[in-house]
């Protein structure tokens, strides 16, 4: 086949993340006319209610927070080959633990508070991950069913403790965390945004993924749970004992997705509160599939969710706001074909060496 | 002994929408094709069983819209994966959050409720009432319609599979298509074939949780199209062997849901059917190997 010019095909891959987009907005469209709405009027809410609003963009950030963490999750396991569907689970487990060291030590002074809430919602999240890793390292169990499953089993037991142990009477919450643990909000810092949920823990979400850029790509140990995850037999002949790395994947994927415990419960509610996390270890997996697991791009992907997310809301009341969760799977779905179709266009095009390096960067 | 004969008669109820996805998730697999999007098909066979009786008054049409919409949802599986060649998991993945959107959506904009649809008369073909026994619990399930559909859907899908040269050719498709592909057979077609039936039986099983609830409620399959996935593995990709291990979990969430006036926290006992089925895969490693090329694109041009 002829090869096309270079700036074509240096702009491939990121024509998947432009179809599926393109896609979305068709169908989007499409479903709003058969609904008896015109898309303008959609599109026009979109704008009012989100582009042109400080408010909208902060709820938008606020939500892309959430996603950029169990973005970041899923993101980090499927660097050592590991497919995380358990972030959701991972993340409710975090946030409680959170919760709990926050509201055990509201006498202490922030500068310990904080902190140790923190690594309580990184540790949290990090147990909840490394069930799934050890099984999978010890018994060698698939860990797609396992991190389901123990989704399930997360949301029961974060349930049960708040209705049993840790909920404030005739609620579905805990009572709030000392106050030295309290994240501010950005609208602190830019007035515009009153009102919205958006706090430092944003700032948290940038901080991890370039820590985990960092790790993934700039450290032996890094580089070793890629070995793994480009051939577990490969990285054993190396002497790079698989195992091991498997449960640092999931303890690091886990503790990524424990840190939404920083933007719900340190950064807007102050509180942890049963039923919160509404499918975000789900729209991780969307997040970090569109940045092709590479952290640094889990933002702007994490950023893209989030609007999604909030645009769902500001036109829930032309069309039902369930038409984003449609909207997600078919942005995965075009996503995955299209990536495919990218695949078999770089390796007809591509000379073998510059192949290499293609799916090097992949 | 009405005692156990009830207890009997409950667990089979629990365990035919296990059975049927999990014989679903057979077929599929068995072609070389891993089927997550189960959970979104037990959904959309649930809400299309609720559809089609609530606007038709009848539950036949309920079943056959149940049918459907099960094999309209595996059709958007098989095209991604097989036709397209595209990722398994993460296809099944977005099926289902769709279908979970597309559940809720329905069920805001055609029922004005964002939990439950109005409440559905169930299948009688009035076999209950004629033969002996049939006011009994377990009489009730036996001569239940679409239990009996189910069970010759199982045993059907066991003999095809398993007893004739298209059985054959399938599980070529999922072991070794090369060699399917060499033998003449269209690798695609198989394992088109293969999703589809798994959305068929999928579809049927979400009919039944329907009609068991008498209607739809928000995310009614509950994780039971994966928990089914895990059935399929202790049954080793083979249908009995798949309905022999629901079974075994209907009976676990038979003894659940006895137990739960007896004082523990009922949370507790909600957990139980998800534990014990990372506790049964624990188990399970190594006795249970999957079809070789399962979860794998048949891509001859491709690069492996």
């Amino acid at each position: 086949m002829r090869r096309p010019p270079a700036g074509l095909l240096r702009l491939l891959p990121a024509l998947p993340a432009l179809a599926a987009v393109a896609v979305a907005l068709l169908a989007g469209a499409l479903a709003a006319l058969a609904l008896g709405v015109a898309p303008a009027a959609i599109a026009e809410r979109v704008v009012q209610g989100i582009v042109l609003s400080p408010y909208g963009w902060g709820q938008v950030l606020y939500k892309a927070t959430f996603l950029a963490f169990t973005g970041l999750s899923v993101a980090i396991a499927f660097s050592a080959g590991l497919f995380n569907i358990g972030a959701e689970g991972q993340a409710v487990i975090g946030s409680l633990v959170c919760a709990l060291v926050g509201i055990a030590g509201a006498g202490l002074s922030g500068a310990l508070l904080l902190p140790l809430a923190l690594a309580a919602a990184f540790a949290g999240g990090a147990l909840w991950g490394w069930i799934p890793g050890w099984l999978k390292a010890r018994w060698g169990t698939h860990e797609v069913i396992q991190t389901i499953m123990l989704n399930f089993i997360a949301l029961a037991l974060a349930n049960l403790l708040i209705a049993r142990r840790f909920g404030m009477p005739e609620t579905v919450r805990t009572a709030e965390v000392g106050a030295g643990a309290w994240l501010p909000r950005l609208e602190g810092l830019w007035p515009a945004l009153r009102g919205s949920a958006v706090n430092a823990s944003l700032l948290l979400a940038v901080a991890a993924a370039l820590l985990a850029h960092l790790f993934l790509f700039h450290t032996p140990a890094g580089l070793a749970l890629r070995a793994v995850g480009r051939g577990r037999r490969q990285a054993e002949l190396l002497g790079l004992r698989p195992g091991r790395r498997i449960v640092l994947a999931f303890v690091l994927a886990g503790g990524a997705a424990g840190l939404v415990g920083a933007n719900f419960v340190l950064g807007y509610k102050h509180y942890y509160e049963d039923g919160f996390s509404g499918g975000i270890g789900f729209l991780g997996i969307a997040v970090a599939l569109l940045a092709r697991n590479a952290p640094l791009a889990v933002l702007p992907a994490a950023l893209f969710f989030g609007f999604l997310s909030q645009a769902g809301f500001v036109v829930n009341t032309l069309v039902p706001r369930e038409l984003v969760d449609i909207l997600t799977g078919l942005i995965l779905l075009a996503f995955i074909v299209a990536e495919q179709a990218r695949r078999r266009a770089s390796r007809s095009w591509a000379a073998p060496a510059g192949a290499a390096a293609e799916e090097g960067a992949a | 002994m009405s005692g156990i004969l009830s207890l009997l008669a409950q667990t089979l109820r629990i365990s035919v929408p296990y059975g049927l996805a999990a014989t679903g998730g057979v077929c599929s697999e068995r072609g070389g094709v891993v089927n997550i999007a189960l959970e979104g098909i037990l959904l959309h066979g649930a809400f299309f069983a609720v559809v089609g009786t609530h606007y038709s008054g009848s539950p036949c049409v309920g079943i056959l819209a149940a049918a459907a919409g099960g094999v309209a949802t595996a059709s958007v599986h098989a095209f991604v994966t097989v036709t397209c060649k595209a990722d398994q998991i993460v296809s099944g993945l977005a099926i289902n959050i769709a279908a979970f959107g597309l559940t809720r959506g329905g069920l805001r904009l055609l029922f004005a409720s964002a939990s439950n649809s109005p409440r559905i008369p169930s299948p009688d073909a009035g076999l209950a009432a004629r033969l002996p026994g049939g006011e009994s619990a377990l009489g009730a399930v036996l001569y239940d319609p679409l239990f009996l559909l189910a069970v010759a859907l199982v045993a059907a899908a066991s003999w095809l599979l398993f007893r004739t040269g298209l059985g054959l050719a399938l599980r070529a498709a999922g072991e070794h298509p090369e060699a399917a592909h060499s033998a003449g057979f269209s690798v695609a077609r198989l394992r088109w074939l293969g999703v589809l039936a798994s959305g068929l039986l999928g579809g049927l099983g979400g009919a039944w949780l329907a009609f068991e609830q008498h209607s739809f409620t928000d995310q009614m399959s509950g994780g039971r199209g994966y928990i089914a996935l895990a059935a399929m593995i202790v049954g080793k990709w083979h249908p009995l062997g798949a309905a022999a291990a629901c079974l075994l979990f209907g009976a676990a969430e038979t003894v659940q849901m006895r137990l739960q006036g007896s004082g523990a926290p009922t949370q507790l006992m909600q957990m139980i059917p998800f534990l014990l089925t990372i506790l049964v895969l624990v188990l399970w490693v190594g006795r249970a190997v999957a079809p070789a090329a399962s979860g794998r694109p048949y891509d001859p041009e491709g690069e492996s």
